[in-house]
């Protein structure tokens, strides 16, 4: 599959939706201090057994557009328009009874804090029992067969017995591993994993990548991955979104946003992150300047007030203008005026990456 | 635990300038009681901290890495007597301070600071930004010269802060700012030594890069050392001259960065770099990762002889029984293990040991 589609602009209920598909969608909320523009905008389209990365710094929108395809943000509060499709159910206009059903079935999440999205006064074992028999008429003695099995699956040791433990008496990745049991006990088709290992150490973030991809394969899952870590995003994601200010700002197949990354804000995240395989001495080269706020996005591009680049642009465009969602290459878009010429050559010099032909 | 560990005995690595001794730290010890839930008696200790050797010179930036539970930073804690060591001897700028009271440790902390890993919650939200960063005078009866305020507003300006936001409080501040204003307040007294705790892991990633380089160039001017306590292991690389990677409490091995990640000798730095997820897709499974199995073990009741062992691949019979020391195996780097990986690189010769 080509990396996205922007696709159901053709809204034609003939054309085949792919099994996650976001189209044109907008959260907002009212604040005291005025409208928070969280996603302004958002469309990707992901199929089963594909991985896609959402990437941004802290409110870039990545979680609000994760927790929108969930369908948890409450109506009142939030104002949300334009489409979230989930197996073909646009979630944004789904009765509640429909989105219950749906969740845990056809769509599970995993969160970054597991400690806090297990309940302290219940055993792991019984929680998970909880999740089988709220989609079924499940006897409870199969339910909980089901939940040391699932436990069993990833890797707790001694599975039958630990169930009857409490949260508290788990490690840190044994607590990520037990809401991962939680989240696939019943068989979802989509997993939405926000920071899934951003709470662990690099060694059990290893094991827990690997246990996510191995599930994956055998369940054959859509997983959307949000994290800020390039080096999960290179290691586990098919493709790649990135975000900031609430937009979508490039988007493509994660060989092409690593090997031609056209986006100044893309150059910005690669050059902040130290590289092991660089020499020790160089210095980094953070992206100037704070994120946007979301009630006043700057006029132009949102980028433009940490961008280094936007001299490059004739007449100011950055200035005034709102640069589209423009192809750089087959399934590879980018939000940002530079020529085609100027992001491969400014690329290669802001991030150090050789193109790779 | 007796035996002297010479982990600093040795010549330094050639690439890092020896400046004078600021932390000399031998045979650091930090025990916490568990204590029984009735009659709330000792019955037995978390050993947090054992047996560690290390000196920091002058300029010099030395990273602590390890998993979460590997005693880095009650290390860290313990060497500025944060926390009160149980064995072994602390020495701040050539002066030990192992058993000194808290009031006399007052004048010590001028030399020694600390940086801390939430910004929201190592500020006071009731006090102003120029009362914060102003606060270590107060307490040392300073009077910097030009005035409080003027000063203040120079350490603003210097760690990338408007001085003009003197009278704001910490609550209109961003994560990276109020890191910096952490940053400032460690460096009012113009100490020789600042311990960071986890300085950037709480930060995005295009602002952990603004306080790197600023900690980088504040080392520069101030010949600073740096003791960088870090989970991220590209971070650490990145800022650090030398690295101690500790597991269970005890330096397992202590080398300049460049050798650290070129060629790890013990197993478990190993292991541990192993996890690090390439930084491109390409490269996707071209190296062998070495995954560690089970869990940490308690640090309450560590294993018998080698602390690792029950999750090496490469323990033997001897490991269960005999506790490895921390020897230097070539110059400047030294390894707790009885069974060291070669090393890779042909570059630099080593010569062969024992």
């Amino acid at each position: 599959m080509t990396a996205q589609s922007t696709g159901p602009a053709t809204a034609a209920g003939t054309t085949k939706r792919a099994f996650l598909e976001l189209d044109e969608l907008m959260v907002s909320f009212q604040t005291e201090d005025g409208v928070v523009r969280a996603v302004d905008g958002v469309s990707f389209a992901l199929e089963r057994g594909r991985t896609m990365a959402i990437v941004g710094e802290s409110g870039s929108g990545k979680s609000v557009t994760s927790q929108a395809i969930m369908g948890l943000h409450s109506r009142r509060a939030a104002k949300i328009t334009g489409h979230a499709w989930v197996d073909g159910v646009d979630i944004v206009n789904a009765p509640d009874a429909e989105l219950r059903a749906l969740r845990g079935t056809r769509m599970a999440m995993i969160f970054q804090d597991p400690l806090s999205s297990l309940h302290p006064f219940y055993t792991v074992g019984k929680q998970l029992v909880e999740a089988v028999q709220a989609h079924g008429e499940v006897p409870k003695a199969e339910a909980r067969r089901r939940a040391v099995t699932m436990l069993d699956r990833v890797g707790i040791p001694n599975a039958a017995r630990r169930v009857d433990d409490y949260p508290h008496s788990f490690s840190g990745g044994m607590r990520q591993r037990a809401m991962i049991a939680m989240a696939l006990i019943n068989n979802p088709a989509l997993l939405i994993a926000d920071e899934p290992t951003t709470a662990l150490d690099v060694t059990v973030q290893a094991q827990i990548l690997e246990l996510i991809r191995e599930l994956q394969t055998e369940y054959n899952m859509a997983i959307v991955l949000i994290t800020h870590d390039l080096g999960v995003v290179a290691e586990s994601a098919d493709d790649v979104t990135v975000m900031y200010g609430g937009r979508v700002v490039e988007r493509g197949g994660v060989d092409e946003i690593f090997s031609r990354p056209s986006m100044p804000y893309t150059w910005g995240l690669m050059s902040s992150v130290p590289d092991m395989q660089a020499d020790r001495g160089k210095r980094l080269e953070p992206i100037p300047g704070q994120p946007p706020s979301l009630i006043n996005l700057p006029k132009g591009c949102v980028f433009r007030p940490r961008c280094a680049y936007a001299q490059h642009v004739p007449d100011g465009r950055c200035d005034t203008e709102r640069p589209a969602l423009t192809p750089v290459d087959d399934g590879h878009d980018a939000r940002c005026f530079l020529t085609l010429d100027q992001k491969r050559t400014l690329a290669v010099k802001a991030t150090g990456t050789e193109e790779v032909a | 635990m007796t035996t002297p560990n010479l982990t600093d005995a040795g010549p330094q690595s050639a690439s890092t300038p020896v400046g004078d001794v600021v932390l000399r730290v031998r045979g650091l010890q930090k025990y916490f009681p568990i204590q029984s839930s009735f009659l709330r008696r000792t019955i037995g200790h978390v050993k947090a901290v054992e047996n560690i050797d290390l000196d920091v010179h002058a300029g010099e930036t030395v990273g602590l890495v390890g998993e979460s539970g590997c005693g880095k930073s009650t290390t860290g804690r313990t060497m500025l007597r944060l926390l009160d060591p149980t064995g072994g001897t602390i020495e701040i700028d050539g002066r030990d301070v192992t058993n000194l009271s808290m009031r006399q440790m007052v004048p010590v902390r001028r030399s020694a600071q600390m940086i801390f890993q939430d910004p929201y919650s190592s500020l006071n939200p009731r006090h102003t930004i120029g009362k914060i960063i102003s606060s270590p005078w107060e307490v040392q009866g300073v009077n910097p010269e030009g005035g409080v305020k003027k000063s203040v507003q120079e350490l603003m300006a210097r760690v990338g802060l408007n001085p003009e936001h003197y009278n704001r409080f910490p609550a209109e501040f961003s994560g990276g700012q109020r890191q910096r204003i952490g940053i400032a307040r460690a460096l009012a007294l113009r100490p020789k030594l600042i311990v960071c705790d986890e300085p950037v892991s709480a930060l995005d990633v295009s602002i952990q890069a603004q306080v790197l380089n600023l900690l980088e160039d504040l080392q520069n001017e101030f010949n600073l050392a740096y003791v960088f306590i870090a989970h991220d292991l590209s971070v650490v690389r990145h800022i650090a001259d030398r690295i101690a990677v500790m597991y269970l409490g005890r330096v397992m091995e202590i080398t300049d960065s460049d050798s650290l990640y070129r060629s790890p000798r013990h197993p478990y730095t190993k292991a541990l770099l192993s996890a690090i997820p390439l930084p491109h897709p390409s490269m996707r499974g071209q190296r062998e990762r070495i995954v560690l199995t089970g869990d940490l073990p308690s640090p309450s009741n560590p294993p018998s002889g080698c602390v690792f062992r029950t999750r090496c691949w490469k323990a033997q019979d001897r490991c269960a029984t005999e506790i490895p020391p921390l020897a230097e195996i070539s110059p400047g780097t030294s390894v707790a293990c009885h069974f060291p990986e070669p090393a890779k690189d042909p570059v630099s010769f080593t010569p062969p040991q024992g």
